[in-house]
Protein backbone atom coordinates (compact mmCIF):
# COMPACT_ATOMS: atom_id res chain seq x y z
CA UNK A 1 0.00 0.00 0.00
CA UNK A 2 1.14 3.73 -0.65
CA UNK A 3 0.28 6.96 0.62
CA UNK A 4 0.73 10.24 -0.04
CA UNK A 5 0.07 13.40 2.20
CA UNK A 6 -0.29 16.53 0.83
CA UNK A 7 1.41 19.38 3.22
CA UNK A 8 1.33 22.80 2.83
CA UNK A 9 4.08 25.48 4.55
CA UNK A 10 1.73 28.15 6.35
CA UNK A 11 2.50 30.86 8.51
CA UNK A 12 3.24 30.31 12.35
CA UNK A 13 -0.25 32.63 13.47
CA UNK A 14 0.96 33.60 16.82
CA UNK A 15 1.92 37.53 15.46
CA UNK A 16 0.04 40.28 14.66
CA UNK A 17 0.00 40.42 10.85
CA UNK A 18 1.17 43.32 8.48
CA UNK A 19 -0.23 43.99 4.64
CA UNK A 20 1.84 45.46 2.42
CA UNK A 21 1.12 49.14 1.18
CA UNK A 22 -0.53 48.26 -1.47
CA UNK A 23 -3.06 45.96 -0.10
CA UNK A 24 -2.13 43.20 -2.16
CA UNK A 25 -0.83 40.75 -0.07
CA UNK A 26 0.82 39.84 3.73
CA UNK A 27 3.71 41.27 4.76
CA UNK A 28 5.93 38.24 4.78
CA UNK A 29 8.50 40.06 6.43
CA UNK A 30 9.73 38.28 10.11
CA UNK A 31 7.43 35.77 9.67
CA UNK A 32 8.39 32.32 10.79
CA UNK A 33 6.71 28.94 8.78
CA UNK A 34 5.99 25.43 9.81
CA UNK A 35 3.72 22.20 8.34
CA UNK A 36 -0.22 23.49 8.63
CA UNK A 37 -1.49 21.74 11.64
CA UNK A 38 -3.89 19.64 10.04
CA UNK A 39 -1.46 18.39 7.86
CA UNK A 40 1.27 17.18 10.66
CA UNK A 41 -2.27 15.14 11.86
CA UNK A 42 -2.38 13.50 8.42
CA UNK A 43 1.07 12.63 8.10
CA UNK A 44 0.69 11.05 11.78
CA UNK A 45 -2.11 9.10 10.56
CA UNK A 46 0.07 7.64 7.59
CA UNK A 47 2.85 6.65 9.77
CA UNK A 48 0.23 5.12 12.61
CA UNK A 49 -1.00 3.24 9.44
CA UNK A 50 2.43 2.10 7.91
CA UNK A 51 3.34 1.16 11.48
CA UNK A 52 0.17 -1.07 12.30
CA UNK A 53 -0.31 -2.21 9.03
CA UNK A 54 2.42 -4.29 7.80
CA UNK A 55 1.91 -3.48 3.99
CA UNK A 56 2.35 0.10 4.02
CA UNK A 57 5.69 0.39 1.30
CA UNK A 58 5.79 4.01 0.92
CA UNK A 59 4.59 7.54 2.38
CA UNK A 60 5.09 10.26 0.21
CA UNK A 61 4.46 13.67 1.25
CA UNK A 62 3.67 16.17 -1.59
CA UNK A 63 4.01 19.88 -0.98
CA UNK A 64 3.11 23.24 -3.51
CA UNK A 65 5.12 25.83 -2.75
CA UNK A 66 8.13 27.93 -2.57
CA UNK A 67 12.17 26.26 -2.22
CA UNK A 68 11.43 27.05 1.07
CA UNK A 69 8.98 24.54 1.25
CA UNK A 70 11.43 21.41 1.32
CA UNK A 71 11.82 22.34 4.96
CA UNK A 72 8.28 21.47 5.69
CA UNK A 73 8.92 18.53 3.58
CA UNK A 74 12.23 17.72 5.45
CA UNK A 75 10.65 18.17 8.78
CA UNK A 76 8.13 15.42 7.16
CA UNK A 77 10.66 13.16 6.66
CA UNK A 78 12.05 13.48 9.74
CA UNK A 79 8.69 12.82 11.30
CA UNK A 80 9.13 9.31 9.01
CA UNK A 81 7.79 9.59 5.52
CA UNK A 82 9.84 8.02 2.75
CA UNK A 83 9.83 10.31 0.30
CA UNK A 84 9.49 14.19 -0.98
CA UNK A 85 7.85 15.92 -3.71
CA UNK A 86 8.24 20.14 -3.81
CA UNK A 87 6.26 21.42 -6.93
CA UNK A 88 7.77 24.82 -6.82
CA UNK A 89 5.69 28.18 -7.03
CA UNK A 90 7.12 31.56 -6.35
CA UNK A 91 3.82 32.07 -4.75
CA UNK A 92 0.65 29.98 -3.35
CA UNK A 93 -2.48 31.30 -5.45
CA UNK A 94 -5.47 31.84 -3.55
CA UNK A 95 -7.35 29.15 -5.84
CA UNK A 96 -7.84 26.16 -4.36
CA UNK A 97 -8.52 24.67 -7.83
CA UNK A 98 -5.10 25.77 -9.84
CA UNK A 99 -3.92 24.09 -6.38
CA UNK A 100 -5.95 20.95 -6.74
CA UNK A 101 -4.97 20.71 -10.69
CA UNK A 102 -0.94 20.87 -9.77
CA UNK A 103 -1.23 18.61 -6.99
CA UNK A 104 -3.55 15.63 -8.54
CA UNK A 105 -1.48 15.82 -11.98
CA UNK A 106 1.52 14.73 -9.52
CA UNK A 107 -0.99 12.21 -7.16
CA UNK A 108 -2.28 10.85 -10.51
CA UNK A 109 1.21 8.95 -11.05
CA UNK A 110 1.69 7.78 -8.51
CA UNK A 111 -0.72 5.06 -8.26
CA UNK A 112 -1.71 5.86 -4.28
CA UNK A 113 -3.86 3.90 -1.88
CA UNK A 114 -4.51 7.02 -0.16
CA UNK A 115 -4.20 10.41 -0.08
CA UNK A 116 -4.75 12.39 2.63
CA UNK A 117 -5.04 16.01 3.01
CA UNK A 118 -5.57 18.09 6.10
CA UNK A 119 -9.52 19.40 6.63
CA UNK A 120 -8.30 22.96 6.28
CA UNK A 121 -5.27 25.14 5.33
CA UNK A 122 -4.84 27.44 8.48
CA UNK A 123 -3.57 30.34 6.48
CA UNK A 124 -6.17 29.98 3.14
CA UNK A 125 -8.81 28.80 5.17
CA UNK A 126 -10.09 27.66 1.78
CA UNK A 127 -11.10 23.68 2.79
CA UNK A 128 -11.20 22.74 -0.44
CA UNK A 129 -8.21 21.12 -2.17
CA UNK A 130 -8.56 17.46 -0.83
CA UNK A 131 -12.02 16.87 -2.39
CA UNK A 132 -11.27 18.98 -5.90
CA UNK A 133 -8.27 16.34 -6.06
CA UNK A 134 -10.45 13.55 -5.33
CA UNK A 135 -13.28 14.42 -8.07
CA UNK A 136 -10.27 15.75 -10.74
CA UNK A 137 -8.79 11.84 -10.35
CA UNK A 138 -12.59 10.39 -9.33
CA UNK A 139 -11.89 8.95 -6.35
CA UNK A 140 -13.91 8.03 -3.44
CA UNK A 141 -13.43 11.12 -0.77
CA UNK A 142 -14.00 11.29 2.83
CA UNK A 143 -13.95 14.55 4.18
CA UNK A 144 -13.39 15.90 8.20
CA UNK A 145 -11.99 12.78 9.31
CA UNK A 146 -11.52 12.10 12.93
CA UNK A 147 -11.82 8.07 13.21
CA UNK A 148 -9.91 6.21 10.70
CA UNK A 149 -10.41 2.46 10.42
CA UNK A 150 -8.81 0.55 7.14
CA UNK A 151 -9.13 -3.13 6.58
CA UNK A 152 -8.13 -4.46 3.39
CA UNK A 153 -9.42 -2.61 0.77
CA UNK A 154 -11.80 -0.75 2.29
CA UNK A 155 -12.42 2.05 5.08
CA UNK A 156 -14.38 3.53 7.76
CA UNK A 157 -14.43 7.01 9.13
CA UNK A 158 -16.42 9.52 11.13
CA UNK A 159 -16.73 12.17 9.97
CA UNK A 160 -16.89 15.50 12.33
CA UNK A 161 -20.34 17.92 11.05
CA UNK A 162 -21.89 20.86 13.18
CA UNK A 163 -23.10 19.11 16.54
CA UNK A 164 -23.27 15.64 15.08
CA UNK A 165 -21.08 12.33 13.38
CA UNK A 166 -21.77 10.95 9.80
CA UNK A 167 -20.20 7.28 9.78
CA UNK A 168 -19.14 6.64 6.31
CA UNK A 169 -17.44 3.61 4.55
CA UNK A 170 -15.62 3.93 1.53
CA UNK A 171 -13.45 1.55 -0.75
CA UNK A 172 -9.68 2.28 -1.92
CA UNK A 173 -7.75 4.05 -3.25
CA UNK A 174 -9.44 6.86 -1.65
CA UNK A 175 -8.91 10.60 -0.68
CA UNK A 176 -9.61 12.15 2.68
CA UNK A 177 -9.19 15.02 4.61
CA UNK A 178 -7.92 14.53 8.07
CA UNK A 179 -9.50 16.87 11.15
CA UNK A 180 -8.64 17.37 14.58
CA UNK A 181 -8.99 14.80 16.88
CA UNK A 182 -7.93 11.90 15.18
CA UNK A 183 -4.42 12.26 16.63
CA UNK A 184 -1.64 14.37 17.77
CA UNK A 185 1.48 14.09 16.07
CA UNK A 186 5.14 12.70 16.68
CA UNK A 187 7.99 15.14 17.04
CA UNK A 188 11.04 14.35 14.87
CA UNK A 189 13.53 12.16 16.42
CA UNK A 190 17.32 13.18 16.45
CA UNK A 191 17.75 9.96 14.21
CA UNK A 192 15.06 10.68 12.39
CA UNK A 193 16.50 14.60 11.26
CA UNK A 194 19.88 12.74 10.44
CA UNK A 195 17.94 9.99 7.92
CA UNK A 196 15.84 12.96 6.57
CA UNK A 197 18.57 13.95 5.02
CA UNK A 198 19.21 11.13 2.75
CA UNK A 199 15.75 10.75 1.92
CA UNK A 200 14.84 11.60 -1.68
CA UNK A 201 13.07 15.07 -2.14
CA UNK A 202 12.28 15.58 -6.25
CA UNK A 203 11.95 18.95 -6.88
CA UNK A 204 9.72 19.87 -10.22
CA UNK A 205 7.99 22.95 -11.24
CA UNK A 206 4.09 23.16 -10.33
CA UNK A 207 1.49 22.99 -13.10
CA UNK A 208 -0.50 25.89 -12.12
CA UNK A 209 -3.35 26.38 -14.90
CA UNK A 210 -5.08 30.09 -14.73
CA UNK A 211 -6.91 31.39 -11.97
CA UNK A 212 -10.60 32.17 -11.41
CA UNK A 213 -10.82 32.85 -7.78
CA UNK A 214 -7.69 36.28 -7.14
CA UNK A 215 -6.79 38.45 -4.14
CA UNK A 216 -8.90 41.82 -4.97
CA UNK A 217 -7.48 42.96 -1.68
CA UNK A 218 -6.44 42.49 2.15
CA UNK A 219 -6.96 43.89 5.45
CA UNK A 220 -7.02 43.63 9.33
CA UNK A 221 -10.00 43.19 10.47
CA UNK A 222 -11.42 46.16 12.60
CA UNK A 223 -9.58 45.97 15.97
CA UNK A 224 -12.26 45.60 18.86
CA UNK A 225 -12.14 48.76 21.21
CA UNK A 226 -10.76 48.05 23.87
CA UNK A 227 -12.75 46.27 26.62
CA UNK A 228 -13.69 47.31 30.17
CA UNK A 229 -12.84 45.60 33.48
CA UNK A 230 -16.66 45.86 36.02
CA UNK A 231 -15.04 44.60 39.15
CA UNK A 232 -13.34 41.51 40.93
CA UNK A 233 -16.66 39.86 42.11
CA UNK A 234 -20.37 39.36 41.69
CA UNK A 235 -20.59 42.52 43.23
CA UNK A 236 -19.80 44.02 39.23
CA UNK A 237 -22.84 41.43 37.72
CA UNK A 238 -25.73 44.38 38.59
CA UNK A 239 -23.60 47.03 35.77
CA UNK A 240 -22.54 44.14 33.67
CA UNK A 241 -26.36 43.04 33.13
CA UNK A 242 -26.83 46.85 32.70
CA UNK A 243 -24.94 47.39 30.52
CA UNK A 244 -25.73 44.33 28.01
CA UNK A 245 -29.22 45.73 28.34
CA UNK A 246 -28.67 49.47 27.53
CA UNK A 247 -25.09 49.40 25.98
CA UNK A 248 -25.21 46.51 23.89
CA UNK A 249 -28.57 45.60 23.63
CA UNK A 250 -27.89 41.75 23.72
CA UNK A 251 -30.08 41.40 26.85
CA UNK B 1 -28.82 39.93 -14.41
CA UNK B 2 -27.98 36.15 -12.94
CA UNK B 3 -30.31 33.69 -11.38
CA UNK B 4 -28.84 31.82 -8.55
CA UNK B 5 -28.91 28.14 -7.64
CA UNK B 6 -29.00 27.49 -3.46
CA UNK B 7 -28.02 24.08 -2.39
CA UNK B 8 -30.41 23.68 0.78
CA UNK B 9 -28.88 22.16 3.12
CA UNK B 10 -31.09 19.15 5.05
CA UNK B 11 -29.96 16.48 7.87
CA UNK B 12 -31.81 13.74 9.02
CA UNK B 13 -35.08 14.57 6.97
CA UNK B 14 -34.84 18.27 8.50
CA UNK B 15 -34.09 21.12 6.89
CA UNK B 16 -31.39 22.96 8.50
CA UNK B 17 -31.32 26.80 9.49
CA UNK B 18 -28.18 27.41 7.64
CA UNK B 19 -30.76 26.64 4.21
CA UNK B 20 -32.80 29.40 4.74
CA UNK B 21 -29.94 32.09 5.63
CA UNK B 22 -28.34 30.67 1.95
CA UNK B 23 -31.87 31.36 0.44
CA UNK B 24 -31.41 34.95 2.14
CA UNK B 25 -28.11 35.22 0.67
CA UNK B 26 -29.20 34.14 -2.80
CA UNK B 27 -31.93 36.51 -3.04
CA UNK B 28 -29.12 39.21 -2.20
CA UNK B 29 -26.98 38.08 -4.62
CA UNK B 30 -29.42 37.88 -6.96
CA UNK B 31 -30.54 41.80 -6.77
CA UNK B 32 -26.96 42.55 -7.18
CA UNK B 33 -26.13 41.00 -9.76
CA UNK B 34 -29.35 42.89 -11.30
CA UNK B 35 -32.24 41.30 -10.36
CA UNK B 36 -32.44 37.20 -11.42
CA UNK B 37 -34.36 34.24 -9.69
CA UNK B 38 -33.20 32.33 -6.76
CA UNK B 39 -34.18 28.51 -7.42
CA UNK B 40 -33.45 26.12 -4.34
CA UNK B 41 -32.37 22.37 -4.36
CA UNK B 42 -33.53 20.30 -2.51
CA UNK B 43 -32.32 16.64 -1.89
CA UNK B 44 -33.78 14.04 0.38
CA UNK B 45 -35.94 11.00 1.25
CA UNK B 46 -39.40 10.66 0.34
CA UNK B 47 -41.31 13.48 1.98
CA UNK B 48 -38.50 16.18 1.70
CA UNK B 49 -40.90 18.54 -0.50
CA UNK B 50 -42.74 19.53 2.32
CA UNK B 51 -40.14 21.61 3.28
CA UNK B 52 -39.90 23.47 -0.22
CA UNK B 53 -42.52 25.88 1.87
CA UNK B 54 -40.29 27.41 4.12
CA UNK B 55 -37.73 28.02 0.97
CA UNK B 56 -40.28 29.88 -0.86
CA UNK B 57 -41.00 32.07 2.05
CA UNK B 58 -37.36 33.03 2.56
CA UNK B 59 -37.10 34.27 -1.26
CA UNK B 60 -36.75 30.67 -3.09
CA UNK B 61 -38.82 31.39 -6.73
CA UNK B 62 -38.59 28.05 -7.23
CA UNK B 63 -37.63 25.11 -5.82
CA UNK B 64 -36.26 22.11 -7.70
CA UNK B 65 -37.09 18.73 -5.47
CA UNK B 66 -35.30 15.37 -5.52
CA UNK B 67 -37.07 12.46 -3.72
CA UNK B 68 -34.55 9.46 -3.27
CA UNK B 69 -34.25 6.44 -0.30
CA UNK B 70 -30.55 7.29 -1.59
CA UNK B 71 -30.71 10.79 -0.39
CA UNK B 72 -32.16 9.88 3.08
CA UNK B 73 -28.51 10.42 4.03
CA UNK B 74 -25.75 12.67 2.68
CA UNK B 75 -25.02 11.29 -0.52
CA UNK B 76 -21.59 13.40 -1.86
CA UNK B 77 -21.03 11.56 -5.25
CA UNK B 78 -24.73 11.76 -6.55
CA UNK B 79 -25.42 15.32 -5.28
CA UNK B 80 -22.17 16.49 -6.57
CA UNK B 81 -23.42 15.16 -9.88
CA UNK B 82 -27.02 16.55 -9.62
CA UNK B 83 -26.10 20.01 -8.74
CA UNK B 84 -23.48 20.13 -11.52
CA UNK B 85 -25.86 18.93 -14.03
CA UNK B 86 -28.64 21.32 -13.02
CA UNK B 87 -25.86 24.20 -13.00
CA UNK B 88 -24.93 22.97 -16.50
CA UNK B 89 -28.26 23.82 -17.86
CA UNK B 90 -26.87 27.33 -18.71
CA UNK B 91 -29.54 29.62 -16.70
CA UNK B 92 -27.11 29.94 -13.84
CA UNK B 93 -24.68 32.68 -13.19
CA UNK B 94 -24.11 31.27 -9.59
CA UNK B 95 -24.61 28.45 -7.21
CA UNK B 96 -24.39 29.20 -3.15
CA UNK B 97 -23.70 26.53 -0.38
CA UNK B 98 -23.61 27.09 3.28
CA UNK B 99 -20.22 26.87 3.96
CA UNK B 100 -21.18 24.08 6.83
CA UNK B 101 -19.16 20.30 6.93
CA UNK B 102 -22.02 19.20 3.82
CA UNK B 103 -21.52 22.41 1.86
CA UNK B 104 -17.57 22.52 1.85
CA UNK B 105 -17.85 18.89 1.06
CA UNK B 106 -19.97 18.96 -1.81
CA UNK B 107 -19.30 22.94 -3.49
CA UNK B 108 -15.60 21.47 -4.11
CA UNK B 109 -16.86 18.80 -6.09
CA UNK B 110 -19.08 20.43 -8.11
CA UNK B 111 -16.33 23.26 -8.84
CA UNK B 112 -14.01 20.48 -9.76
CA UNK B 113 -16.57 18.50 -11.51
CA UNK B 114 -16.91 21.83 -13.49
CA UNK B 115 -13.58 23.48 -13.89
CA UNK B 116 -15.45 26.93 -12.25
CA UNK B 117 -13.98 29.24 -9.19
CA UNK B 118 -14.96 28.76 -5.82
CA UNK B 119 -15.19 31.64 -2.67
CA UNK B 120 -15.75 29.50 0.39
CA UNK B 121 -17.14 30.87 3.90
CA UNK B 122 -17.73 34.60 2.88
CA UNK B 123 -19.07 36.92 5.56
CA UNK B 124 -20.67 38.95 2.45
CA UNK B 125 -20.34 39.67 -0.66
CA UNK B 126 -20.89 43.16 -3.59
CA UNK B 127 -20.49 42.89 -7.17
CA UNK B 128 -18.63 44.72 -9.16
CA UNK B 129 -18.62 45.03 -12.90
CA UNK B 130 -20.41 41.50 -12.84
CA UNK B 131 -17.79 40.12 -10.76
CA UNK B 132 -18.36 39.10 -7.21
CA UNK B 133 -16.25 40.46 -4.70
CA UNK B 134 -16.64 38.15 -1.73
CA UNK B 135 -15.20 38.95 1.89
CA UNK B 136 -13.06 35.40 3.42
CA UNK B 137 -11.39 34.96 6.48
CA UNK B 138 -7.37 34.25 6.03
CA UNK B 139 -4.51 33.77 8.59
CA UNK B 140 -6.82 31.88 11.11
CA UNK B 141 -9.37 34.69 10.99
CA UNK B 142 -6.64 37.76 11.79
CA UNK B 143 -6.65 38.65 8.14
CA UNK B 144 -9.85 39.41 5.84
CA UNK B 145 -9.31 38.79 2.17
CA UNK B 146 -11.88 40.59 -0.45
CA UNK B 147 -11.91 37.38 -3.24
CA UNK B 148 -12.44 38.41 -6.96
CA UNK B 149 -14.80 35.13 -8.28
CA UNK B 150 -14.10 35.35 -12.41
CA UNK B 151 -16.17 33.26 -14.62
CA UNK B 152 -19.72 31.54 -14.61
CA UNK B 153 -21.26 30.05 -13.20
CA UNK B 154 -19.45 30.91 -10.21
CA UNK B 155 -19.62 29.15 -7.17
CA UNK B 156 -20.05 30.65 -3.19
CA UNK B 157 -20.65 29.41 0.16
CA UNK B 158 -21.56 31.70 2.93
CA UNK B 159 -20.50 31.43 6.59
CA UNK B 160 -23.26 30.09 8.52
CA UNK B 161 -24.70 33.25 10.84
CA UNK B 162 -23.05 35.74 8.53
CA UNK B 163 -26.82 35.91 6.85
CA UNK B 164 -29.84 35.71 9.25
CA UNK B 165 -32.70 34.31 7.13
CA UNK B 166 -35.23 37.12 5.97
CA UNK B 167 -38.74 36.61 4.77
CA UNK B 168 -39.10 37.63 1.70
CA UNK B 169 -42.43 35.57 0.50
CA UNK B 170 -42.93 33.50 -2.86
CA UNK B 171 -45.92 31.73 -4.14
CA UNK B 172 -44.65 28.10 -3.81
CA UNK B 173 -43.42 26.81 -7.20
CA UNK B 174 -41.63 23.04 -7.12
CA UNK B 175 -40.23 21.42 -9.88
CA UNK B 176 -39.05 17.32 -9.46
CA UNK B 177 -36.31 16.63 -10.73
CA UNK B 178 -34.01 13.55 -10.82
CA UNK B 179 -30.72 12.05 -9.51
CA UNK B 180 -27.90 12.93 -12.27
CA UNK B 181 -26.00 9.40 -10.87
CA UNK B 182 -27.67 6.41 -9.67
CA UNK B 183 -27.43 6.91 -6.05
CA UNK B 184 -26.69 3.56 -5.06
CA UNK B 185 -23.54 3.22 -7.00
CA UNK B 186 -22.44 6.08 -4.94
CA UNK B 187 -18.80 4.77 -3.77
CA UNK B 188 -19.03 6.95 -0.63
CA UNK B 189 -21.33 5.67 1.83
CA UNK B 190 -22.64 7.38 4.98
CA UNK B 191 -24.25 4.50 6.96
CA UNK B 192 -25.33 6.38 10.18
CA UNK B 193 -26.01 10.02 11.28
CA UNK B 194 -25.31 10.36 15.15
CA UNK B 195 -26.82 13.75 16.20
CA UNK B 196 -25.34 15.37 19.38
CA UNK B 197 -27.30 17.19 21.46
CA UNK B 198 -30.64 16.71 20.19
CA UNK B 199 -33.40 19.27 20.82
CA UNK B 200 -30.64 21.97 21.93
CA UNK B 201 -30.01 24.58 20.00
CA UNK B 202 -26.43 24.08 18.02
CA UNK B 203 -23.51 26.60 18.33
CA UNK B 204 -23.95 27.78 15.01
CA UNK B 205 -27.76 28.73 15.81
CA UNK B 206 -27.31 30.19 18.70
CA UNK B 207 -27.75 33.75 19.01
CA UNK B 208 -25.76 33.13 22.98
CA UNK B 209 -23.29 30.97 23.58
CA UNK B 210 -22.11 30.57 26.78
CA UNK B 211 -18.41 28.78 26.55
CA UNK B 212 -16.10 27.28 29.30
CA UNK B 213 -12.99 26.63 29.69
CA UNK B 214 -10.33 24.79 32.23
CA UNK B 215 -11.03 27.46 34.75
CA UNK B 216 -14.10 25.55 35.62
CA UNK B 217 -11.82 22.64 36.80
CA UNK B 218 -14.25 19.34 36.65
CA UNK B 219 -16.97 18.33 34.20
CA UNK B 220 -19.58 18.50 36.34
CA UNK B 221 -18.97 22.27 37.14
CA UNK B 222 -20.31 22.89 33.95
CA UNK B 223 -23.57 23.30 35.38
CA UNK B 224 -22.76 26.70 35.64
CA UNK B 225 -22.85 27.34 31.99
CA UNK B 226 -25.72 24.70 31.00
CA UNK B 227 -27.58 27.12 34.04
CA UNK B 228 -27.07 30.59 32.85
CA UNK B 229 -27.81 29.35 29.05
CA UNK B 230 -31.05 27.97 30.09
CA UNK B 231 -31.73 31.43 31.73
CA UNK B 232 -31.03 33.31 28.90
CA UNK B 233 -33.20 30.92 27.17
CA UNK B 234 -32.07 31.17 23.29
CA UNK B 235 -28.27 30.34 24.23
CA UNK B 236 -25.49 27.33 23.72
CA UNK B 237 -22.95 25.85 25.70
CA UNK B 238 -19.28 25.64 23.77
CA UNK B 239 -15.98 24.85 25.23
CA UNK B 240 -12.59 25.43 24.47
CA UNK B 241 -9.97 22.49 23.37
CA UNK B 242 -8.35 21.74 26.84
CA UNK B 243 -11.92 20.84 28.31
CA UNK B 244 -12.89 18.55 24.98
CA UNK B 245 -9.10 16.68 25.25
CA UNK B 246 -9.76 15.89 29.29
CA UNK B 247 -13.36 14.35 27.32
CA UNK B 248 -15.42 16.80 29.84
CA UNK B 249 -16.95 18.27 26.82
CA UNK B 250 -18.03 16.59 23.35
CA UNK B 251 -15.86 17.18 20.14
CA UNK B 252 -18.31 18.69 18.73
CA UNK B 253 -18.87 21.87 21.29
CA UNK B 254 -15.13 22.44 20.83
CA UNK B 255 -14.67 26.13 19.43
CA UNK B 256 -11.80 27.60 18.03
CA UNK B 257 -8.84 26.89 15.18
CA UNK B 258 -9.83 23.00 15.35
CA UNK B 259 -13.59 23.29 16.31
CA UNK B 260 -16.55 25.04 15.77
CA UNK B 261 -16.64 29.23 14.18
CA UNK B 262 -19.19 30.81 15.81
CA UNK B 263 -20.33 34.40 15.99
CA UNK B 264 -23.47 34.71 18.12
CA UNK B 265 -24.31 38.30 19.06
CA UNK B 266 -23.30 37.50 22.67
CA UNK B 267 -20.34 35.13 23.47
CA UNK B 268 -19.43 34.65 27.44
CA UNK B 269 -16.24 32.62 27.92
CA UNK B 270 -16.03 31.73 31.37
CA UNK B 271 -12.43 30.57 32.75
CA UNK B 272 -11.14 30.68 29.46
CA UNK B 273 -7.07 31.98 29.08
CA UNK B 274 -8.04 33.28 25.24
CA UNK B 275 -4.95 31.43 23.54
CA UNK B 276 -5.28 32.46 19.64
CA UNK B 277 -6.36 28.94 18.83
CA UNK B 278 -9.81 29.47 20.22
CA UNK B 279 -9.60 33.37 19.73
CA UNK B 280 -9.41 31.85 16.01
CA UNK B 281 -13.23 30.53 16.04
CA UNK B 282 -15.19 33.26 18.13
CA UNK B 283 -13.48 36.47 17.60
CA UNK B 284 -16.37 38.03 15.64
CA UNK B 285 -19.09 37.70 18.08
CA UNK B 286 -20.41 41.06 18.15
CA UNK B 287 -19.85 41.74 21.96
CA UNK B 288 -17.47 39.26 24.48
CA UNK B 289 -17.86 39.11 27.82
CA UNK B 290 -15.30 37.45 29.61
CA UNK B 291 -14.94 36.02 33.44
CA UNK B 292 -11.26 34.75 34.47
CA UNK B 293 -9.62 35.43 38.08
CA UNK B 294 -6.11 36.52 36.06
CA UNK B 295 -6.15 40.01 34.79
CA UNK B 296 -3.99 39.23 32.20
CA UNK B 297 -5.57 36.44 30.51
CA UNK B 298 -5.62 37.76 26.46
CA UNK B 299 -9.28 36.89 26.53
CA UNK B 300 -9.79 39.94 28.26
CA UNK B 301 -7.75 42.33 25.45
CA UNK B 302 -11.06 41.14 23.05
CA UNK B 303 -13.66 41.12 25.50
CA UNK B 304 -15.83 43.89 25.57
CA UNK B 305 -16.71 43.45 29.41
CA UNK B 306 -14.81 41.76 32.06
CA UNK B 307 -14.82 40.68 35.69
CA UNK B 308 -11.58 39.57 36.87
CA UNK B 309 -12.47 37.34 39.53
CA UNK B 310 -13.61 33.82 40.57
CA UNK B 311 -16.31 32.02 38.22
CA UNK B 312 -17.36 30.06 41.27
CA UNK B 313 -18.62 33.01 43.09
CA UNK B 314 -19.66 35.20 39.78
CA UNK B 315 -21.78 32.53 38.04
CA UNK B 316 -24.92 32.08 40.29
CA UNK B 317 -24.95 35.83 40.50
CA UNK B 318 -25.32 36.29 36.76
CA UNK B 319 -27.51 33.27 36.05
CA UNK B 320 -29.75 34.68 39.26
CA UNK B 321 -29.68 38.12 37.36
CA UNK B 322 -30.24 37.00 34.12
CA UNK B 323 -33.08 35.02 35.08
CA UNK B 324 -34.68 38.39 36.95
CA UNK B 325 -34.03 40.26 33.85
CA UNK B 326 -36.18 37.63 31.51
CA UNK B 327 -39.06 37.20 34.30
CA UNK B 328 -39.20 41.39 33.35
CA UNK B 329 -40.70 40.02 29.95
C1 LIG C 1 -2.77 23.24 16.69
C2 LIG C 1 -3.62 23.66 17.84
C3 LIG C 1 -4.98 23.82 17.66
C4 LIG C 1 -5.79 24.22 18.72
N1 LIG C 1 -7.14 24.39 18.53
C5 LIG C 1 -7.89 24.86 19.53
C6 LIG C 1 -9.30 25.10 19.36
O1 LIG C 1 -9.88 24.88 18.29
N2 LIG C 1 -10.00 25.60 20.40
C7 LIG C 1 -9.43 25.87 21.62
O2 LIG C 1 -10.14 26.33 22.51
N3 LIG C 1 -8.12 25.62 21.82
C8 LIG C 1 -7.35 25.12 20.81
N4 LIG C 1 -6.03 24.86 21.05
C9 LIG C 1 -5.54 24.92 22.43
C10 LIG C 1 -5.21 26.32 22.90
O3 LIG C 1 -3.88 26.64 22.55
C11 LIG C 1 -5.34 26.41 24.44
O4 LIG C 1 -4.52 25.44 25.03
C12 LIG C 1 -6.77 26.22 24.95
O5 LIG C 1 -7.67 27.05 24.24
C13 LIG C 1 -6.81 26.56 26.43
O6 LIG C 1 -8.09 26.28 26.95
P1 LIG C 1 -8.60 27.01 28.28
O7 LIG C 1 -8.66 28.48 28.04
O8 LIG C 1 -9.83 26.31 28.66
O9 LIG C 1 -7.50 26.60 29.35
P2 LIG C 1 -6.32 27.42 30.03
O10 LIG C 1 -5.46 28.07 29.01
O11 LIG C 1 -5.70 26.51 30.99
O12 LIG C 1 -7.07 28.60 30.77
C14 LIG C 1 -7.86 28.43 31.90
C15 LIG C 1 -8.17 29.82 32.42
O13 LIG C 1 -9.06 29.72 33.50
C16 LIG C 1 -8.71 30.69 34.46
N5 LIG C 1 -9.20 30.24 35.77
C17 LIG C 1 -8.78 29.19 36.49
N6 LIG C 1 -9.52 29.05 37.61
C18 LIG C 1 -10.43 30.05 37.59
C19 LIG C 1 -11.47 30.44 38.46
N7 LIG C 1 -11.73 29.78 39.59
N8 LIG C 1 -12.18 31.52 38.13
C20 LIG C 1 -11.92 32.23 37.00
N9 LIG C 1 -10.98 31.88 36.13
C21 LIG C 1 -10.22 30.80 36.42
C22 LIG C 1 -7.21 30.80 34.37
O14 LIG C 1 -6.79 32.10 34.81
C23 LIG C 1 -6.95 30.58 32.90
O15 LIG C 1 -6.86 31.82 32.19
C24 LIG C 1 -5.22 24.45 19.99
C25 LIG C 1 -3.84 24.30 20.16
C26 LIG C 1 -3.04 23.90 19.11
C27 LIG C 1 -1.56 23.75 19.33
N1 LIG D 1 0.29 24.38 -1.54
C1 LIG D 1 -0.08 23.17 -1.04
N2 LIG D 1 0.78 22.14 -1.05
C2 LIG D 1 0.44 20.92 -0.58
N3 LIG D 1 -0.77 20.67 -0.04
C3 LIG D 1 -1.66 21.66 0.00
C4 LIG D 1 -1.37 22.96 -0.50
N4 LIG D 1 -2.47 23.73 -0.31
C5 LIG D 1 -3.39 22.95 0.29
N5 LIG D 1 -2.91 21.70 0.47
C6 LIG D 1 -3.59 20.56 1.13
O1 LIG D 1 -5.00 20.79 1.13
C7 LIG D 1 -5.47 20.94 2.47
C8 LIG D 1 -6.59 21.94 2.53
O2 LIG D 1 -6.12 23.20 2.11
P1 LIG D 1 -7.12 24.38 1.74
O3 LIG D 1 -8.10 23.84 0.77
O4 LIG D 1 -6.25 25.46 1.16
O5 LIG D 1 -7.77 24.81 3.03
C9 LIG D 1 -4.24 21.27 3.28
O6 LIG D 1 -4.44 20.89 4.63
C10 LIG D 1 -3.19 20.43 2.57
O7 LIG D 1 -3.30 19.06 2.93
Amino acid sequence: MKIAVCIKRVPVMEVKFAITADGSRVDNAGLKYDINDFDLWAIEAALQLKEKNGNVGEVAVISLGPDAASEQIRKALAMGADRGVLLKADSIPADGLAIARALAAEIKEGGYDLVLFGRIAIDSMNQMTGPMVAELLDLPCVTNVFKLEITGSTGRAERALEGATEVVEFPLPAVLTIDDGLNKERLPSLKGIMAAKKKPLDVKPAQLGDAKVTVHKMALPPERAAGRILGDSSAAVPELVRLLQTEAKVL
Amino acid sequence: MANVLVFAEVRGGDLRKVALEAVTAGRALAELSGGGSVHALLAGDAGIGAKAESLAQHGADSVLVLEHAGFAMYNPEALAATVAQQLGSGTYGYALFSATAQGRDLSPRVAAKMGVGLAADLTGFTVEGGMVLGQHFNMNGKVIVTLALAGTPALLSVRPAAFQPALAPRALATTSITSAADPSASRVKVVELKQGNTGKLDLNDAPVIVAGGRGLKAPENFKLCEDLADAFGNAAVGATRAVTDEGWRPHSDQIGQTGRNVSPTLYVAVGISGAIQHLAGMRTSKTIVAINKDKDAPIFKIADYGIVGDVFEIMPALTAAVKAVKAQG
